[in-house]
Order: structure tokens, then C-alpha cells, then sequence
């Protein structure tokens, strides 16, 4: 028997591959290096590797290959774009977790216990928040180009494992960070678990795991039509789960809520596009030919969760589980684009998944800047008067609001008119409408924080602005200034999009 | 000459300039803001001195690309109706800001930022009102929202910032409708021929009727709550007595315009079979809103409130005109468009010096004014008989106009139109016989009569409105050839005149 050296086209992995290896040595680094220097190690680690990993990529953008380590991962247009907008989100969320004073000092110890205390005493400040970072990157990277259902599950995990870790670091509320953590690994457990029940129906559908396989069974036809309806259904179900579209959401709000603040500017920009562009390889590739068996659920799944996440952000008090609500507002926007299942559709998917996802890192940089002397304030009551105390905060904060809320001369105008316009034009006319009506409801607690900030006075105080850190500040006036620069002059970008995002199957 | 970018940019290099002053240095702000809005009115007259007023086609148009991917382009351009607004916006700039030289006290932030907000607005009345390309067009009226919430809630009196929500609230919810029918039009354009916003290659896009009125709904219903027309007027009354007087002057004479303006470019235009199913209702609510918006006037107690909802009233006309189909009735509709602006101008400010010298803005608190403040009561009286169309002031001519041109085809709906106008006599003469005549109300002798600067800011206002009512004709003939044109690319013909004797 002979055996064949697996062909792996490394340079094609090679952005997963630098992002993998920066994450080992930063394990290293985490064993090795004295306390002292280790925050300033691995910050200035994790974002070299994010920015190499960025640089091999624009250097291999214009390839194709659907070979790419035997034909389990897949490289073309949409894939660089995708990667390219999650390692831009990670590289500015980055700056937010570098302010180590979100994180608990010591994970293993239990709240409230000595150690713990000790460890916050003697200022034994572990950054192991940093390599599992990298590990989650590379497993969003993983996730959009995987070219079978094996990869696909592996990314899957690879994404979330360190999630989950990463939602139980926060120093305050510890318990309330760990109830969260808890509860989005059970979820995601779940889901997985759908995942997994999904990818077996369909494999028994087509007898085969890899994407070109079972497009060529749907395309043939002939197979037994409940098996891939159950597979549709089920992968479905997890990959819903992941972007937290309704009704698989309930996991969001708390999980934003606990997690420490840089880590859900992280895990809601980037997991979005990452969970976006698998759901895009898919059903825009795989399931294209089974349209009419997916897309009127997958529409009445946006409709309910453009509404019930604009409806119930109205009722909300505490700013992360509001933007919670409207991130899983704008999971609905975003399958209408999927939904659309043309061209447009999806350059218009690719647009305002980094036009929201940057706005969404700057929106949570924001707060992560309005703190007491015990830590951040997330009470909106608490906000009023912020317009006054500290313009800075306020008006960013306004600006990402109004983005959220698609007011023209902001990217996320030129994202909702693109991705309602592309499922307008596939016919998903019911979507479309709304969409536009749930933005008018969106609009109305958007103005209303903006009210609270600017129109109303501090009832009590003890609520100031943190001088934010450089780092915190650049993500801030980084994220505000390609917010207003997308919705003023989106052309160069746009026109890139739409050259290069082509589904090559 | 890109005379239509200059003005746009010429505000904004204004607001740019004041940005740069320090916070305490508040008389330069307001300085270099008065010297800018100026600067822009001589190059508004200068550009319509060259406008050509037989040539129905857009004038001095400009055209770049701005995002190529959706076909969407950067246009200008103006036809008399757009003209005739531009140049009454750019009129006004200058008048509120001098009018109101010291309304920018007491706001949420500082003078200088009520002054950028202001510079602002004008680079985005000039574009509304120039756009030729429907996004582009969307874009400014959107946008345009923020600094008047700002301006309405950061300086406004009262209840200012629920009043802003409400406007805020009211305008999106329109404007997001519009979009649903923004983006029809964009798709059924790609579908035939090429995806477009250019107005003109829209117009010419064919559609089941259906769809034209469902679109065309998207498109009124945006304007109807701009204009605003009964029964989307709720908010206006709560934004105008929370703003500052100056700001109300711009919020009344020139934002909703848009509205108006927008049924004739957009609706008219875009959608004429839609619009001529739609006139016998729309006649309806613009009548409802003459004599509803009068009937609330009489009633009002506020000075502020009360010009709000005379102005319902006399949008109430204007739609009336415009939905008339009658040649006498389009051009009485956008003359009237002008002339509003002026006569609510004068209210707005004169009630404005009143409110800040009483320090109330109840019209019972007033009285005798004649005698205390002759110069301040005689401009009021002035400003309050042209709102009530007095023959002789400009709002005369384009009121009687309008039911001219209505009486011609919808003789019903004039007659009941008329009786706005005796509604009109009720609601100026009772608050100027409150307030002017009579013995003087206690608390009021002391009050002080305008000074020059006043006087200055108020005299081009009631020169415009006397001079206009004389000699309207400078004007109609600037627009009576482009209300035809309208008229007849709906394929209209005026009614001929029915003859008494017959």
C-alpha cells in the first residue's frame, strides 16, 4: 500500500495557522514569563499575531482553491472577507480585554474565597484571557471556510470552547459572570448537540460529509427528501443558536450581561461574523437547490427576530442586555440577507456584518468606560446626565446608536438599505416590511438612551467616566471614525465586496 | 459654476470656522455665523438671478458618482420650485439667527454648538431641497432630523426633550416607509434596465397600479407627517412651543416644506396614476386640516402653539393646491409655500421677543401692548394679517390662488376651504385684540419696545410680505411655468373657467 502525503496548501491555512501558534506561545508565555512582564508579552503577542495573520491574508486574498487541506477547507472571495472583518474586530477588541482590570485575577479560584483574594492582593494578575482569544479567533477563521461537516463541527467547537472560559473571567459579579458562562456552555452543548444530529441525517441523506458531496445529492435529487429536511432542520438549529436568532436567543441577554464587557464586545462582533459566514457558505452553496424547504421558516424566523428583539429592547434597564436585544435585532436584519440568496444579498450580508460588528466593539468600548468606584455601571438610570460629565462617551455612544438604528451618514444606513434591498429583490417582500417596522420600533429606546444621556440630569451621582486607557480610547475613536466613514463614502469598500465575494463550490 | 455644491459647502466651512472658537468666545460664533448664512443668501440670489424662467428642464445640475455599486449618485439640480424654496430658505437663515441673537442662552450646551447645529441644517435645507437622486434626497431628510432634535431638545423651553422624541419618533416612522418604497423603487428599477435613483429615470418606470399606490403611500405618509396634514400633525404643536423661537421659524418655514415640496417632486412625479386615485381623500384631509387646524388656533392659549396650528391650517391649503390639478392651484400652492415661510417667520419672532420680555408665553398674560410697545405690537399685527391673508400682504395672493384653482374643478371642497378663512380672522383677531388692545396688563408696563437690532432682523420679513402682496409677479413668473409643466405631465388640462352669465 502506498501512501500519499496529504496536500495542505499551507499558505492558504496559514492565517489560522500564525493565529494558532501566537495562542501557544502565549501558553508558554503564561508558564514562563515573570508576572510582571507577562501583560505587556502577550498583549503585544496576540495582536502581532492577529496583525500577521491579517497580512498573510491580504496576501493571498485573490487565491481560490477548493482543496485546501484535502478538501476540508474551502478558500475563495467571501471566505477572505470574512476572515478579514473578524480579524479587524478582533484586533480592536483586543484593546478593550488589554484593560486587565475587567478580569478576575485568579479564574480557578473560587468567588469570594482566599485565594482569590490573595491572588487580587498580590497582584498575580493571570492573562491566560489572551492565547484563549487567539484560540477563539482561529476557530472563527476556521468556521466560515470549513468545506465539510467535520471541520465545520470542529470549528464550531474550537470557536466556542474558549468562549465559554472567556464569559466566566469577569472581577465583578463573579457569580453572576459564572451563572453565565454556565449557561451559555449548556446551551451550546444543546446546540451542538442539534449540530451534530443534523450533520448525521445529512450525511445519511447523501452519504457523504463534505459540502460539494451533499450539494450534488440535493442537486440530483433522488435521496430520501425527509432525511435532508431533518439535517436542514437540526444544522439549522445550531447554527441559529450561535447568531442568537429567535427563538434559540435565550441565552443572550444573560451571557452579555455577565461576561466582562470586552469579552462581549468580542464575542458579539466576531462571533456574529463568523456564525454568519458559515450560515452563508451553506445555504448560499449546500442547501442553494433545497431553497424552498428552507427559506419560508428561515423568513419567518428573521421576521420574529427583527420583532421580539426590538420589542423586548423597549423594555430594558441595564445598557448590555438592551444591546443584547438589539443584537439579536440586527441577527434578524442579517437573515434577510441570507434569505435573499442572490448577489446582493450577499455583498449586503458581508457589508453589515463589519459595519455592525465594529459599531458593536465600539458600542460596548463605551461602556466599558462608565464606572463607579465599584466597577461599571450598567444601569441606564445611571447614564443620565452623560452628555454632560463626559461628552466623549456620550456622543460615541450616540453615534453607534444612531449606526444601530440606520440613520443615514452612518454605516448602518447603507447596511440596511443594501441587505433590504437584496431580499427585496429575491421577492421576500413580508421580510422587508418588517424589517422597516421593526426599525422604527429599534429607533425608539436607541433615542431613548440618547434622551437619557443628553436631555436629562444626573439624579444622583457617583457614576464618572474613567480617563480611558489609549488602547480603550483608539478602539473607541477607531470604531466611531469607520462607523461614520462607511455611511458617508462606502464606494471603495463596496465595490471590493462585490468583486470579490464569489462563492467558488 | 457648481453653484449648487458651493452653497452646500459654504454653511459647512462656516460651521467648520466656528468649531475652531473657544468655548467662552460666544459673540464670534454668532458673528461668523450671521456673516456665513449671509454669505450664502447674496450667492443663493446671485445663482437665481442666472436661472433661466422659461426652461422647465433642472437648472445648474451637477452630477457625481457617489456609491457606483447601487447606481447612487451625488445629483443636483433645481427647477423654479426648488429655487423658489432654496432662496427662501437661505433668506431666513440669516433673519432667525439675527432675530435670535441670544436664544442659544440657557440651552444644554454651549452658543457655539447651537450655531454649528444651525450651519448644519442649512448645508442640509439647501440639499433636501436640491437632490435630484432619491437616496440622496433620503439621506438629507433623514439626516436632517438630528440637528433639529438636538436644537429642539438641547435649547428648546418646557418639556423640550419629550417634545424632541416625538418629532424624532414621528419623522422616522414616516421616513422608514418612504425607505420600504425607496428600495421598491430601486428593485423594479434594476429589474427595468439598470439600477437607478436618478428622478427623472424613475418616472418613467412602469408598475402595476397596486404597486404604484402602495409605493406612493410610503411616499405620502412620509410627507403627510413632515407637512404635517391632518391627522399626522400631532406633533408639530409640542415641538414648536418647545423650540426656541428661531428654531420653530426653521422647523415650520422651511423643514416642513419638505413634506409639501416632496408630494409635488416625489409623488406627483413618481407615481401620477397613484396620486389622481388618491386626490379625492387626500382633498378631504387637507380640507379637514384647514378647518380642524383653525378651530384648534381659536382655541389655543399658548401664542406658540396657536401659530403651530394656524400653520396646520395653512398646509392644509397648500396641499389642497397641489392636489387640485390645476395650474392656478399648483402655483398658488408653492407661492404659498414661500409666502408661509415669511408670515410664520414674522409670528414666530415677534411672539418670540413677547415671550422672552412677559417671560410667558400665555396670550392672556399680554394686553395693551399697543401702548407699551407700539413698534413690536404694529410688526405682530403685520405678521398676524398676513397669516390671516389680508389683500394687500403676500399670503392673500397665493391663498386666493389656491381656491381659485381648487373652485375650478373641486368647487365643494373651495367653499368649505373658504370658511378657513373666516376661522383665520377668528384666530389672528382675537389673541392681537388680547394682546395688543385694551387696557395694559399689570407686569406689562415696563416692557421694553424692539431695538435696532430687532428691528433690523425684522424689517426684510415685513417688507417681503408687504411687496409680494403688491407685486407677486417676479415670482409667479418664475413658477408659473414649471406648475404648468407639472400639470401637464400628469396629463391635466385646466378646467375653463365656468362664466357667470351662462
Amino acid at each position: 500500500m502506498t501512501f500519499t502525503a496529504p496536500v495542505l496548501s499551507y499558505a492558504l491555512l496559514s492565517p489560522m495557522l500564525i493565529l494558532l501558534g501566537g495562542a501557544l506561545i502565549g501558553v508558554l508565555v503564561e508558564a514562563f514569563v515573570s508576572k510582571a512582564l507577562r501583560p505587556a508579552v502577550q498583549l503585544t503577542l496576540t495582536l502581532g499575531s492577529i496583525l500577521l495573520s491579517f497580512m498573510q491574508l491580504w496576501r493571498i486574498r485573490g487565491e481560490q482553491s477548493l482543496t485546501a487541506a484535502m478538501g476540508s477547507v474551502v478558500f475563495d472571495g467571501p471566505a477572505a472577507l470574512l476572515q478579514g472583518s473578524i480579524l479587524i474586530i478582533a484586533f480592536i477588541s483586543v484593546f478593550l480585554i488589554a484593560d486587565t482590570e475587567n478580569f478576575t485575577a485568579l479564574a480557578a479560584a473560587l468567588p469570594g474565597s482566599d485565594e482569590e483574594r490573595h491572588a487580587l492582593q498580590s497582584g498575580n494578575q493571570v492573562t491566560e484571557v489572551y492565547p484563549l482569544t487567539l484560540f477563539a479567533v482561529s476557530g472563527m477563521l476556521l468556521f466560515p471556510v470549513a468545506n465539510d461537516l467535520i471541520t465545520l463541527f470542529v470549528a464550531l467547537e474550537m470557536l466556542s470552547l474558549p468562549l465559554y472560559l472567556m464569559a466566566g473571567l469577569s472581577r465583578r459579579r463573579r457569580l453572576a459572570s459564572q451563572e453565565s458562562a454556565l449557561k451559555y456552555f449548556l446551551l451550546g452543548a444543546f446546540s451542538s448537540a442539534f449540530f451534530l444530529f443534523g450533520a448525521a441525517y445529512l450525511y445519511g441523506f447523501s452519504s457523504s460529509i463534505s459540502f460539494s458531496g451533499i450539494r450534488e445529492a440535493i442537486v440530483g435529487g433522488g435521496g430520501n427528501d425527509v432525511l435532508l429536511l431533518i439535517g436542514i432542520a437540526f444544522l439549522s438549529i445550531g447554527l441559529l443558536f450561535k447568531v442568537g436568532a429567535v427563538p434559540f436567543h435565550a441565552w443572550s441577554p444573560d451571557v452579555y450581561q455577565g461576561a466582562p464587557t470586552p469579552v462581549t464586545a468580542f464575542m458579539a462582533a466576531a462571533t456574529k461574523v463568523a456564525a454568519f459566514g458559515a450560515m452563508l457558505r451553506i445555504y448560499y452553496t449546500v442547501f442553494a437547490n433545497a431553497q424552498w424547504s428552507w427559506t419560508p421558516v428561515l423568513s419567518g424566523i428573521a421576521i420574529v427576530t427583527m420583532l421580539l428583539g426590538s420589542l423586548v429592547a423597549i423594555a430594558q434597564r441595564d445598557v448590555k442586555r438592551m444591546l443584547a436585544y438589539s443584537s439579536i435585532a440586527h441577527a434578524g436584519f442579517l437573515l434577510s440577507g441570507v434569505i435573499a440568496l442572490n448577489k446582493a444579498g450577499l455583498d449586503a450580508t458581508i457589508f453589515y456584518l463589519l459595519a455592525y460588528g465594529i459599531a458593536t466593539v465600539g458600542a460596548f468600548a463605551v461602556v466599558t468606560l462608565v464606572r463607579d468606584s465599584s466597577g461599571e455601571v450598567t444601569d441606564l438610570n445611571r447614564w443620565r446626565g452623560l452628555g454632560k460629565r463626559s461628552p466623549f462617551a456620550a456622543t460615541t455612544f450616540a453615534l453607534f446608536l444612531l449606526a444601530f438604528a440606520g440613520i443615514p451618514m452612518t454605516s448602518g444606513f447603507i447596511g440596511k438599505f443594501s441587505i433590504f434591498s437584496a431580499a427585496y429583490e429575491s421577492g421576500a417582500k413580508g421580510v422587508v416590511i418588517a424589517g422597516v417596522l421593526s426599525s422604527a420600533i429599534a429607533a425608539f429606546f436607541y433615542i431613548r438612551v440618547i434622551v437619557l444621556m443628553f436631555f436629562t440630569d444626573a439624579t444622583e451621582d457617583g457614576t464618572s467616566v474613567e480617563i480611558p486607557s489609549i488602547l480603550t480610547r483608539a478602539t473607541v475613536i477607531i470604531a466611531a471614525v469607520i462607523t461614520v466613514a462607511l455611511g458617508v463614502y462606502p464606494a471603495p469598500l463596496l465595490n471590493f465586496i462585490t468583486d470579490l465575494a464569489i462563492f467558488i463550490r | 459654476m457648481k453653484w449648487l455644491t458651493i452653497l452646500m459647502v459654504l454653511p459647512l466651512l462656516g460651521a467648520a470656522m466656528i468649531s475652531t472658537l473657544s468655548k467662552a468666545n460666544e459673540k464670534a460664533a454668532k458673528q461668523l455665523a450671521l456673516a456665513t448664512t449671509l454669505i450664502v443668501m447674496a450667492a443663493t440670489i446671485a445663482m437665481a438671478v442666472g436661472f433661466q424662467r422659461d426652461n422647465i428642464d433642472l437648472q445648474f445640475v451637477e452630477k457625481y458618482s457617489w456609491i457606483p455599486s447601487f447606481g447612487i449618485n451625488f445629483a443636483l439640480g433645481v427647477d423654479a420650485i426648488a429655487l423658489v424654496l432654496i432662496l427662501m430658505s437661505t433668506i431666513l437663515a440669516p433673519i432667525v439667527i439675527l432675530a435670535g441673537w441670544n436664544e442659544a442662552h440657557g440651552g444644554r450646551w454651549s452658543v457655539k454648538t447651537f450655531y454649528i447645529l444651525i450651519l448644519v441644517l442649512e448645508t442640509m435645507m439647501i440639499g433636501v431641497f436640491a437632490a435630484t437622486d432619491v437616496f440622496l434626497f433620503y439621506v438629507i431628510f433623514e439626516a436632517m432630523l438630528i440637528p433639529v432634535y438636538f436644537l429642539i431638545g438641547g435649547y428648546g423651553t418646557g418639556e423640550r426633550a419629550a417634545a424632541a422624541v416625538k418629532f424624532l419618533i414621528y419623522s422616522l416612522v414616516g421616513g422608514l416607509l418612504m425607505l420600504a418604497s425607496i428600495i421598491a423603487l430601486y428593485v423594479m428599477s434594476g429589474a427595468q434596465g439598470g439600477h437607478t435613483f436618478d428622478i427623472s429615470e424613475l418616472s418613467k418606470l412602469t408598475m402595476s397600479s397596486t404597486t404604484q399606490n402602495l409605493l406612493f403611500l410610503g411616499f405620502f405618509i412620509a410627507f403627510a407627517i413632515k407637512a404635517p396634514v391632518w391627522p399626522f400633525h400631532t406633533w408639530l404643536p409640542d415641538a414648536a412651543k418647545a423650540a426656541t423661537p428661531g428654531t420653530s421659524v426653521l422647523l415650520l418655514g422651511v423643514l416642513d416644506k419638505v413634506g409639501t415640496y416632496g408630494m409635488i417632486r416625489y409623488c406627483l412625479t413618481l407615481f401620477p396614476e397613484a396620486s389622481k386615485t388618491f386626490t379625492p381623500i387626500i382633498l378631504v384631509l387637507a380640507v379637514i386640516s384647514i378647518i380642524y387646524g383653525a378651530f384648534l388656533a381659536i382655541g389655543a392659549k399658548d401664542i406658540k402653539r396657536l401659530i403651530a396650528y394656524t400653520s396646520i391650517s395653512h398646509f392644509g391649503f397648500i396641499t389642497m393646491g397641489i392636489f387640485a390639478m390645476t395650474t392656478q392651484g399648483h402655483s398658488g400652492a408653492i407661492l404659498y409655500m414661500f409666502n408661509h415661510g415669511f408670515s410664520t417667520a414674522a409670528l414666530f419672532l415677534v411672539a418670540g421677543w413677547m415671550i422672552s420680555r412677559r417671560g410667558s408665553s400665555t396670550i392672556a398674560d399680554f394686553g395693551g401692548l399697543q401702548r407699551v410697545t407700539p413698534i413690536m405690537a404694529w410688526t405682530f399685527f403685520v405678521a398676524g394679517m398676513s397669516s390671516l391673508a389680508l389683500p394687500g400682504l403676500s399670503s392673500f395672493v397665493s391663498e386666493f390662488l389656491v381656491l381659485v384653482g381648487t373652485f375650478t374643478r373641486y368647487p365643494v371642497h373651495a367653499i368649505i376651504a373658504t370658511f378657513g378663512i373666516v376661522l383665520a380672522a377668528l384666530y389672528i383677531l382675537i389673541p392681537v385684540q388680547r394682546a395688543l388692545h385694551g387696557p395694559t396688563t399689570p407686569g406689562n408696563e415696563t416692557l421694553s419696545d424692539l431695538n435696532l437690532r430687532e428691528k433690523i432682523a425684522i424689517a426684510p420679513v415685513i417688507a417681503i410680505i408687504v411687496v409680494l402682496g403688491f407685486y407677486p409677479a417676479p415670482l409667479l413668473k418664475v413658477i408659473n411655468p414649471a406648475a404648468s409643466h407639472v400639470i401637464s405631465q400628469m396629463g391635466f388640462t385646466d378646467p375653463a373657467p365656468t362664466n357667470g352669465d351662462k
